[in-house]
């Protein structure tokens, strides 16, 4: 899977459950400007709902979501 | 004169109000932790440490046995019952065989149940009980030890955690009654 997004920041949760991707996320997306993306991959089943959920929650911006094999990747831009 | 709803004085007024979209209102959550098992508590410290991801201001009100939470030496014991889960799965996998009531009531399986689950998170990179209370507290969590309970159990403020406040239901349900959510586990 490509996408066009360029991202500023990696962060990997592969293999890790519930709270930890979304705490981590949190983190990441504070270290970066604002404008700027972060790219978030996850193998949590949950990860795509809970990752909606927060962007709804935390006001981020999801610009582009994917899956490959069992992986689900995503690229959040920092809002604010 | 009566106000009417376009009233030119109160519409101005209405106007100027400071902050009502520049800020949004944060979130809050209002959590009862009645238990203590380690099985019992995993829940409401997955639930806090998201809410406080999520940049809510969450509160976990920690009464009757959900008190070992906050109290500094039992914290460091909590234990999965042997006994009285239906729910247990077979301990070994790929093995459809549970432990039967008569094995869990021997001396020692609660340790040995309590084993099992600390084994299960850890293969599952499940922080354990202190990793995901540390990450509850990094995001501004706060932790209430119940009062009453605290008498019932003669438990001093001292044994509490430092960071941990006592408080009384109803100062909870002051803050509960302004909460988004409200969940008891």
């Amino acid at each position: 899977m490509t996408t066009d997004v360029q991202a500023d920041q990696v962060l990997d949760c592969s293999g890790l459950l519930c709270p930890i991707p979304v705490v981590k996320t949190s983190k990441a997306i504070k270290t970066i400007e604002v404008g700027q993306v972060l790219h978030m991959i996850a193998t949590d089943p949950g990860a795509p709902p809970d990752m909606e959920a927060w962007v709804r929650q935390t006001g981020h911006e999801m610009v582009a979501q994917a899956t490959e094999d069992d992986k689900f990747l995503f690229w959040f831009r920092r809002t604010k | 004169m009566t106000a009417q709803s376009g009233d030119p004085v109160l519409t101005a007024v209405e106007a100027v109000t400071p902050g009502a979209e520049a800020v949004p209102e944060q979130k809050k959550l209002a959590l009862v932790a009645s238990k203590g098992g380690l099985d019992e508590v995993y829940p409401i410290l997955i639930m806090a440490s998201t809410a406080g991801a999520l940049g809510w201001d969450a509160r976990v009100f920690c009464t009757f046995y959900g008190l070992d939470i906050v109290n500094a030496k039992r914290r460091k014991h909590l234990q999965v019952a042997a006994v009285g889960n239906a729910a247990a799965p077979p301990p070994f996998e790929g093995v459809p065989v549970k432990v039967p009531t008569i094995v869990g009531m021997l001396p020692g399986m609660q340790r040995v149940s309590t084993w099992f689950m600390k084994r299960w998170m850890k293969k599952s990179n499940i922080p354990d009980f202190e990793e995901l209370f540390e990450t509850c507290l990094e995001s501004d969590v706060t932790f209430y030890a119940c009062a009453t309970t605290m008498g019932v159990m003669n438990v001093k403020q001292d044994e509490i955690i430092e960071g941990a406040s006592c408080l009384g239901a109803t100062a909870f349900l002051d803050f509960a009654a302004e909460a988004d959510v409200a969940l008891f586990v």
